[in-house]
């Protein structure tokens, strides 16, 4: 793809299928978090195990006395008033700002949920053929084994830690600790959600009892299905934090149009790359 | 600091419209239209793979029962009739089966109890999300359906209850596939004991493929229909009529 007209310094980073996978994720993930916490609302507690309700022990619970929310986690009750449990007048677990839809609704969250969750997993499988068929996978997500080593991740975390990002040449590549957060979505929390999200379908539960083997249970297939969402949050958050910066402008383009300008080897003074 | 609260009741107002605007469209019949597809796409896919395996929910041994079994949605009915047949200890109750059957049946609780039955400990699977293990027994609601003389135009089964919700009769419905299914039962009795009324007494439907909405409680009459159009909201349940829950719920 190089054009003659254009700086040696731009350079056609990220394919048409990532970048497609990229924002359709982008709009699917937000809108399962988003109708996710409106379900949980139904039933602010998580267990461990087959079964789990109001009068078994929950390991975590969102809830409210009165108008003073609170969190409790294996038995600490943590207050959380105006984020979780009480917020904006309202004594919902997660407040209406971050649900879908923004008042009590469970069937219409769960219509969306489900919609959405065909079009996550159409979108995984396309995109797992993708990486596999075009070698996406073994050019450009597994680490190299000098990458691998404990002694370059650990550089990799120093440099990460100092804000030091990749930049020149090595700007092309994904770093290690981006491989290993890209690889963690795609091959670990992803197939996770959907695996969790099957077992507590009590239809899936008979027709692939082995379901409830990998998972532990339906109550525990709910806990992990929730905390595997929280780390996808998570890691929603390091993902727009390492993006603005290292220049939002950039990252944008080459996520939208695929090019992407190298930055200089030593940021000179003035540059706004 | 009258300012400061100004420009926060402001803010908090303006994002309570934009989120107000957002409701409207996020929750509005046409979104929702849309959104059906998907529910299609998961019963087609729930029904293909269930096939005629009849696959069996699973079942769990007494050591794995809940301890207390949380009772939800009508704990008491509060009808006339009702409340003469509980005190009654539903002596003089009749389970009435009929619709598109050659001889429609009327069954006591006795009647009921000697017949041939079917013991299994499930789990039953609210849509908010928790879950309860216990011990059903019940007679096998194809077997009702059978010596009825089930007509082969039947395609659905709905069950008349006893209970109202929010001043609306509940009722729910299943369609042949689950009806005939080996664990779909008309409980009369659970964890060992006559069905308590928190439960549902004096005969509950168990469908243990599907959410818990649909373990219809107090199920006084069996009919068998063709089209679930004419009943109520026309959406085969309580839930489906008035609040957008889904008349299928494998998932």
């Amino acid at each position: 793809m190089p054009d003659a007209d254009r700086p040696a310094d731009l350079v056609y980073r990220t394919r048409l299928p990532i970048r497609l996978w990229h924002w359709t994720n982008a709009i699917t993930i937000f809108v399962m978090l988003m109708t996710g916490m409106m379900i949980f609302n139904a039933h602010p507690r998580l267990y461990w195990g087959s079964y789990g309700a109001n009068f078994d022990y929950a390991w975590l619970e969102i809830g409210n006395h009165g108008t003073q929310g609170y969190v409790t986690l294996f038995g600490v009750q943590i207050p959380t008033t105006g984020v979780l449990g009480y917020a904006d007048h309202t004594d919902e677990a997660f407040p209406p700002l971050v649900t879908l839809p923004g008042h009590y609704n469970v069937p219409v969250a769960r219509l969306w949920h489900f919609f959405f969750a065909w079009i996550l997993v159409i979108g995984w499988i396309g995109f797992a053929i993708y990486a596999l068929v075009s070698r996406h996978l073994w050019n450009d997500l597994m680490l190299k084994r000098e990458e691998a080593r404990l002694s370059s991740l650990w550089h990799d975390i120093k440099d990460h830690a100092r804000l030091h990002l990749p930049r020149g040449e090595a700007a092309r590549h994904y770093n290690p600790l981006q491989k290993i957060a890209y690889l963690g979505v795609l091959v670990l929390g992803l197939p996770l959600m959907v695996l969790t999200g099957l077992t507590m379908s009590p239809a899936m539960d008979a027709v692939w009892p082995w379901l409830l083997v990998v998972t532990g249970g339906r109550q525990s297939a709910r806990s992990i299905h929730f905390i595997v969402a929280a780390g996808l949050a998570l890691f929603i958050v390091v993902h727009l934090a390492m993006v603005l910066l290292a220049g939002p402008i950039n990252e944008l383009r080459s996520m939208i149009t695929g090019w992407y300008r190298l930055p200089p080897e030593r940021p000179a003074p003035g540059d706004k790359a | 600091m009258s300012s400061l609260v100004s420009r926060r009741t402001m803010l908090v107002g303006g994002g309570s419209l934009l989120l107000a605007g957002c409701d409207k469209w996020t929750t509005s019949p046409q979104t929702l239209d849309v959104l059906s597809l998907g529910e299609k796409v998961t019963r087609s896919a729930q029904r293909r793979l269930e096939g005629d395996r009849q696959a069996l929910a699973p079942e769990f041994t007494r050591a794995e029962m809940s301890p207390v079994f949380r009772v939800n949605g009508s704990t008491n009915p509060t009808s006339a009739g009702y409340v003469a047949h509980a005190a009654a200890r539903f002596a003089d109750w009749q389970l009435v089966v009929d619709g598109l059957v050659a001889h429609p049946l009327s069954l006591s609780l006795a009647q009921l109890r000697a017949a041939p039955s079917r013991t299994q400990i499930t789990r039953h699977d609210c849509v908010e999300g928790w879950s309860a293990i216990g011990q059903w027994t019940g007679v096998p609601l194809g077997l009702l359906l059978n010596r009825a003389g089930l007509s082969p135009r039947a395609r659905y089964v709905v069950f008349h209850c006893a209970d109202t919700l929010l001043g609306k009769p509940y009722y729910e419905s299943i369609d042949m596939l689950d009806a005939f299914h080996p664990q779909t039962i008309l409980a009369h009795s659970m964890n060992g004991a006559p069905l308590s009324i928190g439960h549902g007494a004096p005969l509950r439907l168990r469908v243990e493929r599907q959410l818990g909405y649909k373990q219809a409680k107090y199920v006084m009459r069996v009919e068998a229909v063709d089209s679930l159009a004419p009943f109520y909201g026309g959406k085969g349940g309580f839930w489906e009529d008035n609040h957008n829950y889904q008349w299928y719920a494998g998932i």
